[in-house]
């Protein structure tokens, strides 16, 4: 059992990914059915004046998760999790994920600890997504 | 396409779509977002079942809601949300549908936008809630993504 504790302040992360690469797009489409060609070529996602592709959201909300995950340990601690998606994520980017405790409360000797997240590029600082997450510990 | 095109069809729910939790699935999966966690790959779980990461459940067939129109191009994922009831394991047998719950409009510097809400549920042989998911997708009339 994962016997952590948390107080509000503390930080969660970062956790730093490798940059995402075109690769990483295709898996993600294959692994989630996205087929979007949005995500994947990038003739169509310049028709359509995204400049070339872009990666998915859900893809920038599954490494917040990673995070997320990274700190509670065990499966089934986390009970909510949500975000914004805010800024487009690109093959290159370097994607940092970050989370501090906003509040904790204890309930029958279980923690319940809310936290906000967050992901940003880390060249330009952009915000990619902000959210918010509550797990036990 | 106009809010009066969405605003019947909230409420209105897809038919539930039998999804099976494949151990292969969810590493692959795992692969794709490059997490290294044991537990999506050889199942060192304190009961040895191979568990599925959290935003997993985006993978799933939540099925059609009969005749809702939805756009080809112009729809960006707004919001995503997740209450996780208990974990997800490979070899779970769920049944998921989607449910439209909110239409509305806003008009913002890039015109008007369109809000759709959804509730996307996954539940379990025993007709227990496992996943309850809130998508928000934004519709712009003029296409393209800014």
């Amino acid at each position: 059992m994962n016997q952590k504790r948390f107080a509000v302040g503390d930080k969660l992360g970062p956790l730093i990914k490798p940059p995402v690469t075109k690769t990483q797009l295709v898996m993600y489409s294959g692994a989630s059915g996205d087929f979007n060609p949005i995500h994947t070529v990038d003739e169509f996602a310049k028709e359509v004046g995204l400049g070339g592709v872009i990666a998915h959201g859900m893809l920038t909300m599954a490494f917040v998760g990673q995070m997320l995950t990274d700190a509670t340990g065990t499966p089934g601690a986390l009970k909510q999790f949500r975000v914004r998606f805010r800024e487009m994520v690109r093959p290159g980017d370097v994607i940092v994920c970050e989370g501090v405790v906003t509040d904790v409360r204890d309930e029958d000797g279980v923690q319940w600890v809310s936290c906000d997240v967050s992901a940003t590029v880390q060249q330009d600082g952009r915000v990619a997504v902000t959210g918010h997450a509550v797990f036990t510990a | 396409m106009s809010l009066e095109t969405f605003e019947p069809f909230v409420g209105r729910s897809s038919s539930p779509v039998r999804n099976e939790v494949e151990k292969g699935a969810i590493r692959k999966f795992a692969d794709a977002i490059g997490d290294p966690n044991p537990l999506y790959r050889d199942g060192t779980g304190a009961d040895g079942r191979v568990v599925a990461p959290p935003t997993f459940s985006r993978t799933f067939d939540y099925g059609k809601i009969p005749d809702l129109p939805l756009p080809k191009a112009g729809l960006i994922h707004g919001e995503q949300q997740f209450e996780y009831f208990r974990p997800i394991y490979a070899g779970d047998v769920l049944y998921c549908s989607s449910k439209l719950i909110e239409v509305h409009e806003k008009s913002g510097r890039l015109g008007s936008m369109i809000f759709l809400v959804f509730e996307n549920t996954a539940v379990d042989d025993s007709g227990d809630l496992v996943v309850r998911e809130r998508l928000t997708a934004i519709y712009r009339e003029q296409g393209g993504v800014a």
